[in-house]
């Protein structure tokens, strides 16, 4: 029997007010040892306020392959951004 | 003698740095052992300050003789293999707890700020140890098998812990120190619940060995006041 | 196929950052885990010299200072690791092919710590060359192992200062802590400009490795840049340079330096050198004694796992 402890991704809260953020991956048995390691191994420089672990398998992600037709859509919608509205000068406070 | 308990655990502990079983348990090893030495250094620059002179935190480290370490036996019994590293850290882990419980109300303030400092650091070793007292307690038949045999052996080390010398009688009529006897049934019955829990069946032996606080140690504290002592006395009176 | 190589080498030289998912030529990828884990294999063997004098610090001060350096060195070889999984090889396998021998690591571990003031040197110069190489690497078109780069420069910038503090210690002390960290640079100095690797000449990987972007510069220009540093911090420390050749070039604005013996290089590097075989066993006896602990983990988790699903279905 050999068994490898799952890998689990480490998502960490540096201060309260801020999401959390993956800060990278550990092994661990469990979910209670997931959180214990990565607070030992990701938290030892005062880097969290709280933590999240997934087990990595639980992870979709989105496939690199259809990138084009997932993300550059969205590259000629300037519409979206504030920039694109043209405003006299002088108007403040908008 | 808290001092020296958190002393010899932490150089146990530190001899397994570089040697766990895996990345993440070496990692959470070395990080009790790096709490357990920042108590002892506030401990002993307390210590220092009283003795005063030229005394320093070093030299209550390193050089005193070795019947002048006061720890408890159970800390410096060997690492012999994981389940003795668990069973020595839960058996001291949730003593110390109590201990520090009953410290963050000693009329000594300096003990009192240390103690509040370390029950949160505490706290967490005593979690640490307790699920792993139960991982390979109730983990395959080999872990159980070895989780009891560590627990039978170091059982026996715990009576050290209660029995309570003249010095610490007289500081906890102080209001100094703890008072041991209300800690041992606490201890008795969170022990107990655990070991339950993690399917280990609680050694019935009556008889324990003591001495450790009064300076009279197993045969493993002169090899770790070895190691520990090497530089100091190899290269006497230099500065590092 | 030929146009994915293409594109692929044409997103490295616009600099863009490769990402685990993203398409990559097979010997790409097996260049990086063999990098990355002897990269990874170098931290966690590293451990052990320095772990050599943890029980045996002169200090308390210098006690919770090794072990936290040490115990970074463990994290960084986790984060190592980490980074190599994403290219789809296991921990275990790498740990396996680790203690059978079959990977690399640096050969600077396989050399003893003998002295308190090795503790220092390894902090002061093999930390030292270590920075070097791993700043560069921050920028590598790897973005998994640039990212766990930049976490490990950033927490292992006390490890260089650590040891170069102990050298200072040593030097404004007596005349015999003069004399230990003197007879520990002797021991040192060559051994850590081998780390850098063969000269570039003779180096079989650095072509390939420049136009992929895992090294940005050559082995011969990250030493010359050691050794650059190294004199003169030496000069600080009033230590001498063993190395009667060191003198400074004008022309070249650099230091000139002595011929490095390679034959001691490669018979490290092929497992003959004065620790090699006790590093390795060191590393095998850890992993062996700790796979029942890590079985028993598993067990239990799976028994807790069971007793949840069981819980729910009643």
């Amino acid at each position: 029997m050999k068994k490898e402890w799952p890998i689990w991704e480490v998502f960490i809260r540096t201060k309260n007010g801020l999401e959390h953020r993956h800060i990278g991956s550990l092994h661990a048995a469990d979910s209670t040892m997931a959180i214990e390691n990565a607070r030992d191994v990701y938290t030892r420089r005062q880097e969290g306020v709280s933590i999240w672990v997934v087990e990595s398998i639980n992870i979709s992600a989105s496939n690199p392959s259809n990138s084009d037709s997932l993300f550059d859509p969205a590259i000629d919608k300037a519409y979206r951004h504030p920039t694109f509205y043209k405003l006299p000068e002088g108007v403040k406070h908008i | 003698m808290l001092g020296d308990n958190s002393m010899i655990l932490g150089h146990r502990l530190s001899e397994l740095c570089g040697h766990g079983p895996s990345l993440e348990t070496d990692i959470a090893l070395t990080n009790i052992s790096l709490d357990l030495f920042g108590q002892v250094r506030h401990y002993f620059q307390y210590a220092a300050k009283i003795k005063g002179a030229e005394t320093t935190e070093d030299n209550i480290a390193f050089l005193r003789l070795p019947n002048e370490y006061k720890n408890t036996l159970l800390v410096e019994q060997p690492n012999t293999d994981l389940a003795y590293v668990i069973a020595r850290q839960f058996f001291y882990d949730v003593y110390h707890l109590l201990l520090l419980d009953q410290l963050i109300n000693s009329t000594d303030k300096q003990i009192a700020a240390i103690a509040t400092k370390s029950i949160k650091e505490v706290k967490y070793h005593t979690r640490f140890s307790s699920q792993w007292v139960k991982r390979l307690g109730d983990g395959t038949a080999e872990s159980h098998e070895k989780m009891q045999t560590a627990i039978d052996y170091l059982y026996p080390y715990t009576a050290d812990l209660f029995k309570e010398t003249p010095l610490e009688v007289s500081l906890k009529e102080a209001g100094i120190g703890a008072d041991l006897t209300k800690i041992k049934e606490s201890w008795l019955t969170q022990v107990k619940s655990v070991l339950e829990e993690a399917t280990i069946t609680f050694p019935e032996n009556p008889y324990g060995h003591v001495g450790g606080k009064e300076g009279v140690h197993s045969e493993h504290l002169g090899y770790i006041l070895s190691d520990l002592q090497y530089m100091q006395r190899a290269y006497p009176n230099m500065t590092w | 196929m030929q146009d994915l190589e293409k594109d692929f080498q044409d997103r490295i030289d616009r600099g863009e950052v490769i990402e685990p998912r993203d398409w990559m030529p097979e010997k790409y990828r097996k260049t990086h885990i063999r990098q990355i884990s002897q990269h990874a294999h170098s931290e966690i063997v590293g451990m052990l010299p320095e772990g050599n004098w943890l029980t045996r610090t002169p200090t308390l001060r210098r006690k919770v200072a090794l072990l936290a350096k040490v115990q970074d060195e463990a994290g960084h070889g986790l984060y190592l690791y980490s980074a190599a999984e994403t290219l789809g090889i296991s921990r275990d396998e790498l740990f396996e092919q680790l203690n059978a021998g079959k990977a690399k690591y640096s050969s600077i571990f396989n050399y003893p710590t003998l002295s308190w003031a090795d503790i220092g040197i390894i902090g002061w110069l093999v930390d030292g060359a270590a920075i070097i190489n791993q700043v560069m690497l921050t920028r590598t078109s790897y973005g998994p192992y640039a990212r766990a780069m930049v976490k490990i420069c950033k927490e292992e910038s006390f490890h260089q200062r650590q040891g170069f503090e102990i050298m200072m210690t040593l030097c404004n002390g007596t005349a015999v802590q003069k004399q230990m960290a003197q007879d520990s640079l002797n021991r040192w100095w060559w051994p850590s400009l081998m780390m850098f690797g063969p000269p570039d000449a003779e180096s079989t990987h650095t072509e390939q490795s420049m136009k992929w972007k895992i090294k940005l510069k050559t082995n011969d220009e990250l030493r010359q840049q050691m050794v650059d540093v190294t004199v003169e911090q030496a000069k600080v420390l009033g230590l001498t340079m063993p190395d009667p050749d060191i003198k400074w070039n004008e022309e070249r604005g650099h230091y000139d330096f002595g011929e490095i013996d390679w034959e001691e290089f490669w018979q490290v590097v092929k497992g003959y050198g004065p620790c090699n075989k006790e590093r390795l066993a060191a590393r095998n006896k850890a992993w062996d004694e700790g796979a029942w602990v890590r079985e028993a983990a598993v067990a239990y988790a799976e028994k807790q796992a069971a007793k949840r699903t069981q819980a729910i279905a009643v």
